[in-house]
C-alpha cells in the first residue's frame, strides 16, 4: 500500500514536471505577447519525434540529439512567429485562436507524413535499470526529467530576472509601446519568446520519450494539460506552473492507480476546468492583475 | 425577412429541391446526394455555431461534444431501450441543451482564450466519456445496427427521402434564425458582438443571452447529432472528438462567420472538400485543412460571403463591421 503510493507520487511528479514545462512555454509567450499560444503541446512532440530521428536514426549521441531536436523545434517557433503570427499582428482573439490552431494541425499533420502514425523511442540517457527505493522503481530517466528541468527553470529564472534581455522581454507585455518608445526591440523580443518557448516545449518532449514514446497526435492533449497547468498556476507565473504541474500530474497519477485508468487524461482537464471555471486567475496569479488583461 | 432574403431563399430552396433529380441520373455523381445529407446535418451545427461565434461572437470548440450528445442519446435510446427514433430526438436535444447550460453559466464568463481552452478541454472530456463508458456507449468500438428514422410504419431508409428530410430541417433552422437575429435578441447579441461593456452598460443581460445562444448552438449540434446517428446507424467516438470541432469551426469560417448563408456554403463546401474531394490525398488531408484554416483566418476572415459581398456590395447582411473585432 505505502509502495503504491510512493510508486504513484513519483511518476506522477516526473510526469506533472512535463506539464510544467509545457506550462512555461504557454507563460514566455503570454508574457510577451498575451497571446495563447495553441499549438504549444506541438512543441513537445515534436521534440520527441525529432529526438528519435536524431538519436534513432542518425544515431548521433544523445547530447547532440537533445540540442539538435532543441533547435529544430526552436527553429519551426521562429518560422511560425516570423512568417504567421507577425502578419496577424491586427487580427482579433478570435483569429489568433485560431490561427493558432491552424498551426497545431499543420505540424500535427505534418509529423504524421513525416514520421508516420506509430510511436517512436528514445534510449534513456543514462543506462542501469530502475532504482528501487523502499520498495518503489524508479527509472533513472525519471531523474533525469526532474533535473533537466530544474536546470530549464533556473535558467529562465536568471535570464528573465537578471538578463537585460529578459527584463526587456518582460517589459514588452506591460506595454508594448512604452517598451517601444524606450528603445526595446519589441518585434525581436516576440521572436524570441516563440523560440524559448518552442525549445523548451522540445527539451520536455526529448526528457519524456525515453519513458512515455511520443507519436504525432500527443500535442493536443499535451498541451491542454500544460494550459491547466499554466491557468491553475495563475498564467504567466512560473512558480505557480511548477506548483500546478505537480498537482496535475499526481492527480494523474493518484486516478489511473485507484481509481480508472481510462479516465487518468480527464483529470487534468477536470481541474483545468474547475480552475478557469472557480480561479480564473489562478492559485498564484493576483486577481486585479487578470482584470487588467487584454484578453 | 426582406424581399431580398426572401429571393436568396426561394433560390437556395430551389437549388437544393432540384439537386438530386439533377445529379442522380449520371452515374459518377448520382452518390452526391448522401455527401449532401451529410452536408445537410453538419449544416445543422454550423448554422447554431454561427448564430454562437459570428454573432455573439463567442468562440466554442466543443461542438462535436454537444453533437456527440445528440447522436449517443438517440443512439442509446433507440438501440438499447427500444425506443422509436423521433422521441429519441427531442431528449437528445434536451440533455444537450441541459449540458450546454450547465457548463454555459461558468464558461461563457470567460472570454477569448479562456473560453476556448475551457469549451476544448470540455469537449475532450466527453470524448474519453464516450470512448470509457463501455456499458452505455459500446467504447471506442462504438455501436451499430441503430435503427432508421422511422414515421410509423414508414422506416426512412432511401437517401433522397434522407436528403428532404435533412434539407427541410435546414430550411427551417434558418428561418428560425434570421427570425431571431431580426428581434431585439439578435440587436443584443450584434452589441455583445461589437462591444459587450457598452452593450452591458445600455442595459442588455449580456450573460443571460450569451448563454441562450449557447444552448441553441448545442441544441443545433445535438439535432445534428441525431440525425446523423440515424442515418449512418453506427456510431463511434471518433466521429465527436476535437478534430471535428475544428471541422465545424472551420465550415463557419470559410463560409463566413456573419452570415447564416456562408456557414452553410462553407459546410456544403467543406463535406464535399472531405468526404470527396479530399480522399484521394489520404493522409494529407489534416495538413490541407490546416492550410485552409490558416489561410482563411489570414487574409479572409470575413470568409467566402465577404467575397460575394465585395463584389456586389449587397451580399452581405446588415452587419455593420466585417471584421470579427470583438474578443
Amino acid at each position: 500500500m505505502g509502495t503504491d503510493i510512493l510508486q504513484y507520487t513519483i511518476s506522477g511528479l516526473t510526469i506533472g514536471v512535463i506539464y510544467a514545462m509545457v506550462a512555461l512555454g504557454y507563460n514566455i509567450i503570454y508574457n510577451v505577447t498575451e497571446i495563447i499560444n495553441f499549438a504549444q503541446g506541438e512543441f513537445v512532440m515534436l521534440g520527441g519525434l525529432f529526438a528519435a530521428f536524431f538519436i534513432g536514426v542518425l544515431r548521433l549521441p544523445i547530447v547532440v540529439g537533445f540540442f539538435g531536436a532543441v533547435l529544430a523545434t526552436g527553429l519551426v517557433g521562429l518560422v511560425m512567429e516570423r512568417f504567421v503570427i507577425r502578419r496577424a499582428k491586427n487580427a482579433s482573439v478570435l483569429s489568433l485562436i485560431i490561427i493558432t490552431i491552424a498551426l497545431s494541425i499543420l505540424l500535427k499533420g505534418g509529423a504524421m507524413i513525416w514520421w508516420g502514425k506509430d510511436p517512436h523511442s528514445v534510449p534513456a540517457f543514462s543506462a542501469g535499470g530502475p532504482i528501487l527505493v523502499a520498495g518503489a522503481a524508479i527509472q533513472t530517466q525519471a531523474f533525469w526529467v526532474v533535473g533537466v528541468s530544474a536546470l530549464i527553470v533556473i535558467g529562465l529564472t536568471v535570464f528573465f530576472h537578471r538578463s537585460t534581455y529578459g527584463k526587456a522581454m518582460l517589459a514588452c507585455a506591460d506595454n508594448p509601446n512604452a517598451a517601444r518608445m524606450v528603445g526595446i526591440p519589441v518585434r525581436r523580443m516576440v521572436l524570441l519568446s516563440f523560440v524559448l518557448s518552442a525549445g523548451i516545449g522540445a527539451a520536455a518532449g526529448v526528457i519524456i520519450t525515453p519513458i512515455s514514446m511520443m507519436e504525432f497526435d500527443r500535442g493536443a492533449l499535451l498541451g491542454l494539460k500544460g494550459f491547466g497547468a499554466a491557468a491553475l498556476g495563475g498564467l504567466g507565473s512560473f512558480f505557480g506552473a511548477l506548483v500546478a504541474g505537480a498537482i496535475l500530474g499526481l492527480a494523474e497519477s493518484f486516478c489511473a492507480g485507484y481509481v480508472s485508468s481510462g479516465y487518468k487524461d480527464a483529470v487534468a482537464l477536470v481541474l483545468l476546468l474547475l480552475a478557469l471555471f472557480f480561479k480564473p486567475e489562478g492559485l498564484f496569479g493576483s486577481g486585479e492583475a487578470a482584470k487588467l488583461k487584454r484578453f | 425577412m426582406n424581399r431580398r432574403e426572401w429571393l436568396g431563399f426561394l433560390c437556395a430552396a430551389l437549388f437544393i429541391g432540384v439537386f438530386p433529380w439533377v445529379v442522380v441520373p449520371f452515374k459518377a455523381v448520382s452518390h452526391y446526394v448522401d455527401v449532401m445529407v451529410f452536408a445537410g446535418i453538419f449544416s445543422l451545427v454550423s448554422l447554431g455555431l454561427s448564430m454562437l461565434m459570428g454573432f455573439a461572437g463567442q468562440i466554442s470548440m466543443a461542438q462535436a461534444a454537444f453533437f456527440g450528445i445528440g447522436a449517443y442519446t438517440s443512439g442509446i435510446l433507440t438501440s438499447r431501450f427500444g425506443w422509436n427514433p423521433v422521441p429519441a430526438m427531442p431528449i437528445g436535444m434536451l440533455a444537450s441543451a441541459a449540458v450546454a447550460w450547465l457548463i454555459g453559466i461558468p464558461a461563457l464568463r470567460l472570454k477569448g482564450h479562456y473560453l476556448a481552452m475551457a469549451t476544448l478541454g470540455f469537449g475532450v472530456i466527453v470524448h474519453i466519456v464516450l470512448g470509457e463508458e463501455v456499458a452505455w456507449t459500446g467504447g471506442p468500438s462504438g455501436m451499430s445496427d441503430i435503427p432508421r428514422l422511422r414515421f410509423g410504419d414508414v422506416r426512412i431508409t432511401g437517401e433522397i427521402a434522407w436528403y428532404y428530410i435533412v434539407w427541410v430541417t435546414v430550411f427551417i433552422g434558418l428561418v428560425f434564425c434570421f427570425h431571431i437575429l431580426r428581434s431585439r435578441v439578435g440587436r443584443a447579441l450584434r452589441a455583445i458582438h461589437e462591444e459587450e461593456t457598452a452593450a452591458e452598460s445600455m442595459g442588455v443581460p449580456t450573460a443571460r443571452y450569451k448563454l441562450q445562444v449557447f444552448v441553441l448552438s448545442a441544441v443545433f449540434a445535438a439535432l445534428a447529432g441525431s440525425f446523423y446517428t440515424h442515418y449512418v446507424t453506427c456510431l463511434n467516438p471518433g466521429s465527436f472528438n476535437l478534430m471535428w470541432s475544428i471541422r465545424f469551426v472551420l465550415m463557419v469560417m470559410v463560409g463566413g462567420m456573419q452570415s447564416l448563408w456562408g456557414a452553410i456554403v462553407g459546410t456544403v463546401l467543406l463535406t464535399f472538400v472531405g468526404n470527396e474531394w479530399l480522399q484521394v490525398f489520404a493522409d494529407f488531408e489534416i495538413v490541407i485543412y490546416g492550410a485552409i484554416l490558416l489561410v482563411v483566418a489570414l487574409f479572409l476572415p470575413g470568409g467566402l460571403m465577404s467575397l460575394a459581398g465585395r463584389w456586389t456590395s449587397a451580399g452581405s447582411r446588415t452587419v455593420a463591421a466585417p471584421d470579427d473585432g470583438g474578443s
